[in-house]
């Protein structure tokens, strides 16, 4: 705790660091916190997400955001980097550099993050199903540079469960796909201690239309499949544990929002304790990056977007985040401008700085409705992980591969979509600028639009790259890969690290995994 | 394509390329099929060719796409085109982020209608219905 700084309200008012009675923040379950002095202590990391277009691109934003305050750069790829394929792929046509930054091979990687001291930033990077592939890139971007990994600091969200749940990014069936998540989670326990090898993602449930619960319940269901998958693959929960973190949805509601995210901390300390033995209390610490709700924003006065964003940006501070990001109000329509983007991370530093709510750990913590919707969102997610210990005999890993195949999480998630929905529709819900207090703010906003040559360059690239390389190699590196598919004995990451190194493509790499594990084809439910 | 009079729009619901965003496909199936429609829903990553065969086999009455991905422009036209090219008369109806700047263009592509975030169930179900109607006239 800061003994030396008193912290005073506006007015002067001195405060203390928390208030009520125990179990305090920093003390098991920690409900109210896994920080004794919270904010005090330290600010949550400003992590706003960015990628667009080519590499070159995104590395002059991610330089505009860090000389802006921002401390942590977030990555974000193209659907075709998401998806594991290369630009030149028939699917990517029209989706190079669209949605995010398009990255084929090394090369691309290293102009990324060019001129940007790996062995200085936190990287977060929001991908998948190629996950390991990615972050087999960072590294050798990194040792390229002559940042030994060990010194890496970063995430990869590396989340495939939620794949199959909600957002729907998976490339491999879900085994194979788990197995490589544990390589990852292994990898990096071994060789890359400041690493968080997986970020469990509820942002994307909840995105889907899932309800705060359910976004809770099946994210930490999923945290929890994890847990059970790199046990039964050899490590020690207390070797693990401490560098999984989570990433949670804010949405609109506000004390929701704060129960469900108090909720998951006691749930996942009792978890971890109680039934996977987990001993350090790292292990037992939930910690979290909170996105605001990109469903929330409307297209319609998209300016009053910047409110929206504000109150769910606190509800993730009120509820004790470590991290945050807050969309630009113009994202219903495009990916943000440069200067929606500044605006998003100028409402955080209000938030830090003018609101005073950083003076004081879990400052709702005692309201009864705050600590009644605690115990309730707790006990919404029970019967959720009850029902899939069920569907799984006993282990929540095959219960939620149950509920992926037999469509009960898809279901689940539909359902609560298309209830939201009528209730907006029938006007039992109100939501300001689209079915109530409609008018105003219908002139045009400057929308960012993305450079159409950027494919043609990416292409162009890519092209130049698989000429100039050495052909051999690759295959060389390729065929081990698949070798090594095959048997799930072996850790895959140095096979990968090798043939990124070589040049070796997103794609190919990811044929090569295809070739032994299959494709993933959802079965169409609605 | 001439359909019995009342027999309730069949409308074949897709996502082209590779978004994964499929929650608004979901709750449009769902809306549609609350308004009397026949919803034929394909799901994720269909290809042109994909669409084009389930009209052809489920004798739709119309095709409805969406799209997060801003791929808009090169998907919508091409879909509307390979239909064309298939003696297939059915509008194609393209649901997500559009903006305002490319309608124009969409129009011209031959996109019959476009439904934006914020879309009532109404505003869907008349969409398509109006899209299917101007092609009987």
């Amino acid at each position: 705790m800061d003994e030396k700084k008193e912290f005073r309200t506006m007015s002067g008012v001195p405060v203390a660091s928390v208030y009520g009675d125990g179990p305090l923040p920093g003390e098991f379950p920690y409900t109210r916190g896994i920080h004794s002095g919270m904010y005090r202590d330290r600010l949550w990391t400003m992590r706003m997400f960015a990628g667009f277009g080519t590499a070159e691109d995104t590395n002059v934003r991610f330089k505009d955001l860090l000389r802006a305050g921002g401390t942590g750069l977030s990555t974000a790829f193209d659907m075709p980097t998401l998806m594991g394929r290369d630009s030149d792929d028939e699917w990517s046509i029209g989706e190079v550099g669209r949605a995010g930054v398009a990255v084929d091979t090394l090369d691309d990687m290293i102009d990324l993050f060019a001129d940007i001291d790996l062995g200085q930033v936190s990287t977060s990077m929001t991908i998948n199903g190629p996950a390991a592939i990615l972050l087999a890139m960072y590294v050798a971007v990194a040792e390229q540079d002559g940042v030994e990994r060990s010194k890496l600091n970063g995430t990869l969200q590396n989340d495939i469960l939620k794949e199959y749940q909600a957002q729907k990014e998976y490339i491999f069936p879900p085994r194979p796909s788990v197995r490589l998540v544990s390589d990852v989670v292994s990898f990096t326990t071994h060789e890359m201690p400041r690493w968080n090898p997986i970020s469990i993602s509820g942002y994307h449930i909840r995105e889907a239309g899932s309800t705060a619960a359910q976004e809770l319940a099946f994210t930490l269901a999923n945290g929890f499949a994890y847990v059970e998958a790199a046990q039964a693959a050899g490590l020690n929960v207390d070797d693990f544990a401490p560098r999984l973190s989570f990433f949670f949805n804010s949405h609109s509601d506000f004390f929701e929002e704060v129960g469900k995210f108090r909720a998951a901390r006691r749930i996942w300390a009792r978890w971890l304790r109680d039934r996977y033995g987990a001993q350090d209390e790292r292990s037992q610490k939930l910690r979290f990056h909170t996105q605001t709700a990109g469903v929330s924003l409307t297209a319609q006065q998209p300016e009053i977007n910047i409110a929206r964003v504000a109150i769910q940006a606190l509800a993730g501070v009120i509820g004790g985040t470590q991290s945050l990001h807050t969309d630009s109000y113009d994202e219903a329509l495009a990916l943000p401008t440069e200067d929606a983007a500044r605006i998003a991370l100028r409402t955080q530093q209000i938030v830090a700085h003018e609101t005073g709510a950083t003076s004081v750990a879990d400052p709702l913590g005692g309201s009864d409705y705050v600590e009644w919707m605690t115990d309730e969102m707790e006990r919404q997610a029970e019967e959720i992980f009850n029902h899939l210990e069920e569907l799984g005999d006993g282990s929540i890993l095959e219960g939620v591969y149950a509920g992926i195949e037999n469509g009960w999480f898809v279901g689940e998630i539909a359902d609560a979509a298309y209830r939201f929905e009528r209730e907006v529709n029938s006007g039992e819900r109100l939501i300001v600028g689209v079915n109530s207090f409609t008018e105003g703010g219908d002139e045009e906003i400057d929308l960012l639009s993305i450079d159409p040559g950027t494919e043609d360059t990416q292409l162009k690239r890519l092209k130049e790259i698989k000429q100039s390389r050495d052909s051999d190699l690759v295959e060389k590196a390729l065929n081990r890969l698949s070798v090594e598919a095959a048997d799930p004995e072996i850790n895959l990451m140095p096979a990968i690290i090798e043939a990124v190194k070589v040049r070796a493509t997103e794609g190919e790499i990811v044929q090569a995994l295809e070739s032994v594990f299959g494709t993933y084809v959802e079965k169409a439910f609605v | 394509m001439s359909k019995k009079e009342n027999a309730p729009i069949r409308i074949v619901l897709a996502k082209l390329g590779l978004d994964g965003h499929d929650r608004g496909l979901k709750v449009v199936a769902r809306m549609l099929r609350d308004s009397g429609m026949e919803v034929v829903y394909l799901g994720l990553r269909q290809t042109t060719e994909m669409v084009v065969t389930a009209v052809e086999q489920e004798d739709a009455d119309a095709v409805g796409i969406s799209m997060h991905n801003a791929g808009h422009l090169t998907l919508a036209p091409r879909i509307v085109k390979a239909l064309e090219d298939a003696g297939l008369d059915v509008p194609v109806v393209v649901g997500g982020i559009v903006p305002e700047s490319d309608l124009e263009a969409m129009a011209e592509a031959g996109v019959a209608g476009v439904l934006g975030p914020g879309s009532s169930a109404e505003d869907v179900a008349t969409c398509v219905r109006e899209a299917v109607a101007a092609r009987g006239e």
